[in-house]
Formats: structure tokens, sequence, C-alpha cells
């Protein structure tokens, strides 16, 4: 539990956190979504290819699109990229900065779909099952060519009839996976050298350019953050004031609408400060009524002080 | 329970965190009822069709509803565009702001159905089974059957126990077939989704970010306003109910000790509190006459300025409560509690 609370507080500490942590999630919903998916390929020769290269490719591009979304610094890039000049001059270098950052990390989850994909094997049997050369396997040789089409097709499909127990299907289909986690580890391979060599030479090239250009990123980001809690503190007060000026104004009202003789110096006791000059029925109405059919304008700069 | 209440905090400290979390509720939600959800598909030729597709289609609507029932805020948009004007300027764009974050996030959870949906393959494998293109898929050398009982036949592709077409088409050809359309669908479904979701998001701050900032500050301003309205409302309920009935008790006991004669008892100087606290109903058959009073003939909504109280714990509720300074009962005024 207490490990749960600082992974969780970890990762709230700071943007860049609660971006890596973003990130990790999008990866992790992207392997559950792949076991979690029925894969069903069609085993018809024209549809084979299609079903099987876009169950690989197009669940990449949304989970790309799902991490740029979910990402609340693109939005801080954009709104840096398209502000006007003003007074504050525009460095090229952050933006492009930022904009590596934000693609590096919605590049995690897609690359982790199509490895998982390539490992697993299926897709690419179900696409390329249709290609392979029949000479190559003893049950597809001496078969005609639009039938072994047909067969070839029905390779990724263990449970079709014509198919349960051949040992070419077996061949075939344990061929394809081979070609399919050899390309998926190096891929993987590749992937994990370039992220190494990227990481280990950065300091080698422009080290404080990329100092400079992490610490404005990092300042755009926490001023836009603290822009939006003082407005939210503005807007707090402002309608708090409002509340009052015009609980204040009705009292006004009331007093010179009523003829009640006045009774400063009383010494009103406390509840009467809350009441606000307000004490029946029909002037509650009234004041409820006034608040509906003309809420006061938002203009506190002649509100007295309470 | 400790961690349960901890992401419920996290949810709770901001509003937009707090409908974000109703949003991602919501579309577990859905997914749980789907999977929960027994599909019986009818296989009968003209019901295929209306079971698949009312699967498809009805729940979803019926998650927008709900997403928007279960915004608070979806009240809060409706006064502000039916109140009058009165002394302050609507904001058609304010309005516009708050009616579309609302309908974003209800779109969430019918978009999780509509993909879990086609992405499963059972709905539209049950509506669009009899479209099959047996020519294709089927085994072509089959003697000729009439057209309606060839829809009787594939009508029945999704019972796989009562199907008895299997020389006319494979059953599993068939499924595999309208699974593959189905998923391919859902895929494209999300992807369109997904791309107009990222344009919506992306395109915002390159042409309207200050009216966009603006409309987000009033429209958090009008929510904040309200609450605090209410708040204070409720502050003042509380008050007036409480000087309320400490005025009925005064007047109940200035009453009763009118009716007898007595004297007032003056309270000795060092009492104390819970003295005063007694408000003068001292013993049991003053008591259950101030209980019965409050039940036969309660106060009326109208309170006493302090100094000028004459007792009226009796006053009928047809009272018009208008003029304050008016004294009620003249029998009473002798008694003045002061």
């Amino acid at each position: 539990m207490d490990r749960f609370r600082m992974i969780f507080q970890y990762f709230q500490s700071s943007s860049e956190s609660v971006m890596n942590g973003i990130c990790g999630l999008l990866a992790l919903a992207s392997v559950k979504m792949y076991t979690s998916f029925d894969f069903s390929c069609p085993c018809l020769p024209q549809y084979n290819m299609a079903y099987g290269l876009g169950i690989m490719l197009v669940p990449p591009i949304i989970l790309f699109l799902c991490g740029l979304i979910l990402n609340r610094q693109s939005l801080v890039m954009l709104e840096e990229w398209r502000r006007p000049q003003g007074r504050r001059k525009k460095d090229q270098a952050v933006i492009r900065y930022m904009c590596s950052s934000i693609m590096q990390r919605a590049m995690v989850a897609p690359v982790v779909w199509i490895i998982v994909t390539l490992l697993d094997g299926k897709c690419l049997i179900c696409a390329f099952s249709g290609s392979m050369d029949p000479e190559k396997f003893v049950g597809f040789a001496n078969v005609s060519t639009v039938q072994v089409q047909q067969l070839l097709a029905k390779v990724p499909c263990k449970d079709d009839e014509l198919m349960r127990n051949s040992a070419s299907r077996k061949a075939v289909s344990r061929y394809l996976r081979c070609w399919s986690q050899a390309l998926g580890w190096s891929i993987l391979l590749i992937l994990i050298i370039a992220a190494f060599l990227a990481r280990w030479l950065r300091p080698c090239f422009n080290q404080a350019t990329l100092l400079q250009a992490h610490h404005w990123s990092n300042y755009i980001d926490i001023e836009q953050k603290i822009f939006e809690e003082t407005c939210c503190e503005h807007s707090r007060l402002f309608a708090h004031k409002c509340i009052l000026h015009f609980f204040e104004s009705m009292r006004q009202e009331i007093k010179l609408h009523s003829f009640s003789l006045p009774k400063e110096g009383e010494g009103a006791e406390g509840e009467e400060d809350l009441l606000r000059g307000i004490t029946d029925q029909d002037q509650v109405n009234k004041l409820l009524k006034m608040w509906y059919y003309e809420k006061p304008p938002l203009d506190v700069s002649q509100a007295t002080p309470m | 329970m400790d961690k349960f209440r901890m992401i419920f905090q996290f949810f709770q400290s901001n509003q937009e965190s707090f409908m974000n979390g109703i949003c991602g509720i919501m579309a577990l939600a859905s997914t749980q009822m789907y999977s929960a959800f027994d599909f019986n598909c009818p296989c009968l030729p003209h019901y295929n069709l209306a079971y698949g597709l009312g699967i498809l289609l009805v729940p979803p609507f019926i998650l927008f509803l709900l997403g928007f029932v279960l915004n608070n805020n979806i009240s809060m948009l409706a006064e502000e565009w039916r109140r009058p004007q009165g002394q302050r300027g609507k904001d058609p764009a304010v309005l516009r702001y708050m009616f579309c974050s609302m309908a974003q996030r209800a779109m969430i959870a019918p978009v999780v159905w509509v993909s879990v949906t086609l992405l499963d393959g059972k709905c539209i494998t049950c509506a669009f089974c009899t479209l099959v293109p047996v020519e294709t898929l089927g085994n072509a050398s089959h003697p000729r059957l009439s057209q309606g009982e060839v829809q009787r036949v594939l009508a029945r592709i999704p019972c796989k126990e009562i199907y008895n077409g299997q020389q006319l088409i494979a059953n599993e050809v068939a499924v595999r077939y309208l699974r593959c359309i189905s998923q391919a669908l859902g895929w494209c479904f999300v992807l369109l989704m997904t791309t107009l979701a990222f344009l919506v998001r992306s395109l915002r701050p390159c042409f309207s970010q200050a009216a966009f900032l603006k409309s987000r500050y009033w429209s958090h301003y009008i929510d904040i306003e309200r609450k605090l309205f209410d708040e204070t409302c409720a502050e003042h309920a509380r008050s007036f109910a409480k000087v309320c009935i400490q005025q009925f008790f005064e007047g109940m006991s200035t009453d009763l000790v009118a009716a007898r004669c007595h004297l007032p008892r003056k309270a000795p100087a060092d009492a104390g509190e819970a003295a005063e606290k007694l408000l003068g109903i001292t013993d049991w058959g003053t008591m259950n006459m101030a209980l019965k009073s409050w039940h036969r003939c309660k106060p009326p909504l109208h309170l006493h300025p302090p100094a000028l109280s004459t007792g009226n714990g009796w006053a009928g509720e047809g009272q018009p409560p208008t003029h304050p300074s008016e004294p009620r009962r003249e029998t009473a005024a002798y008694y003045s509690w002061v």
C-alpha cells in the first residue's frame, strides 16, 4: 500500500514522470489489447494479406495517435508554436526538443504492438501463407495452381476440416512463424541499440543547447499549469465577492422598501451577521427569484468590503 | 481500501479530473456490460438484421444519454442557457464550450461499445449472415434451392447447433468471412474516431486559443459561482432556522408565563450558560406544550428583530409578514422578556 502510494506520488511529482507513466500504461494496454483480441484469419486468398497486414499496422497508428492525444505536453508545444510572438521571443530549439520528446514517447506503444505481433507470429502467417512457394512443401507440390492457392490460404486455420492434421500445414506454419520471430527479435535488437547509442552519444553533441532546451520546455509546462491554477483561484474569489455583493445589495433594497427601525448598535448576535438582513420567507423568495431572473453583473469593483 | 480512497481523492481534487474519472468508469462499465450480456442471435431471416443492428446501435444511444445524465454540469448548462439576461450578458461561446466538453465526454462510452461489438464480431455475423456471397465462398455444385430456402439456411449460420447448410457453404468459412469484415470495420471505426479526436485537440491551439481560454475561464466561473451560492444559501438557511427556533422557544415561555400570571422569575446573575440554554422552559408541562405547539402550529417564516421581541409564539400561519414593527398582541406586551 505504502509502495503504491509512493509510486503514485513519484509519478505525479513532475509532468515528465506523468508522461512516462502514461507511456508505460499505453504499452501495457497495447499488450493487453493484443492478448484479448480474438485474431481470426479469414483463410481466403484475397483477404488474408489485407487482414494480416491490417492487424499489424492499423492498431499501431491508433496507439500512436492516442499517445499524442493523452500527452498534455503536445498541447503545450502546439500553443507555444502557434502563439503570436508578442514580447517574448520564440526559441525553435525548445519547440524541436518538445516535439522530439513527445514523438519518442508516443512511439513506444506502437513499437510494442508490432513486436508482440511479430513474436506471436499469427499475423505474418495469415498475411504471407498465400505467397509461399508450394514446391518447397510436400503436401502442396502436386496440386493445381488454383487449388494450391486455396489450400495455402487455409494454412492459418488449424481447425479447418481440410487442414486439421496436415503435416504440410504445420510445416508452412512453422516456417512462417520462424521468419516472423526472427524479424521481431531483429527489430527489437536494432531499436534497443539505436536507443542506447542515442542516449550515450547525446552528451557528445550540443550538451549545453540540450540543457537549455530541456530547462525552458520544463518552464513552459510549469508556467501553463500555474496559470491554470491561478485562474481557478481567481474565479473562486471573484465568485465569492460577487455573491456577497449580491446579498448586500438585496439587504439595501429591503431596507429601502420596508419601514423597519434601524437595528445598528443593538449588538446583533453572530447569527444576524450571517442572515445579512434577510429574515423572512418573502425576502428569501425574492432573493432567489432575483438570482435567477437577474444575475448580478460581473463587476465587483463597487463591492463594499464586508 | 486505502488505494481506492487515494484514487478517489485524486479524482475529486479537480472537477475536470472528476468528470474524466466518470468517463473512464463508464467506458469500463460498457465493456463489462458487453461481456456480461448474453448475445442470442434469433437465426431467422427477417429478425437477424434487426437484432444485430439493434444490439450494435441502441446501447450506445443509452450510454450517450446516461453520460449526460451523470454529468453534474448539464443542469448548469440548462440554467445558463434559459436564464433571462438581466444585468449580465450571455456569451454563446461559453455555452458552446460547455456543451462540447460534455458531449465529448459522453461520446466515449458509446464509442467503446461500438468498437468492442465490432471487434468481437457476433453482431455483424448475426446481422449480415444472409448476405454472405455463396457463389464465391460456397459449393457451386450444390442443387439449386429457392431464394427463400437459401435465406433460411444462411440465417442459421450464427447458430452452429442447428445449422444444416454444410453442403451449401461451410459454417466456419462463413463465420470467418463475416468476422474478418466485422473486425476490419471495427479497426477502421477506432482509427477514424482517434483521428477525429486528434484533429479536434490539435487544431484548436492553431485557431482559437484566446477564445478558448476565455470560454474555459467563464464556464469554470459559472460552476464555482453556483456552488458558492448554494453554500451561502445553506449557511443562511441554517442561521435562519436557528434564530427562528430560538424565537419560538422564547415566545413560548413568555406566553406561558403570561397565561399563568406568574411574575417572571429573574434568573440569578451567576446561573451560567446552562440556565440560558433552557430558554425559560424549565418543567415537564411547559416542554410538552412547546413540543405540541411545534407540531400543531409552526411559527411563521419571519424573524423579529431582537429588540422588538413581542412574545409572538402563538401567531397563526395566516399572518402576513410584511411590517415587522407592528405590535401583534397587546396582552403579551406587558411581559416582554427584555
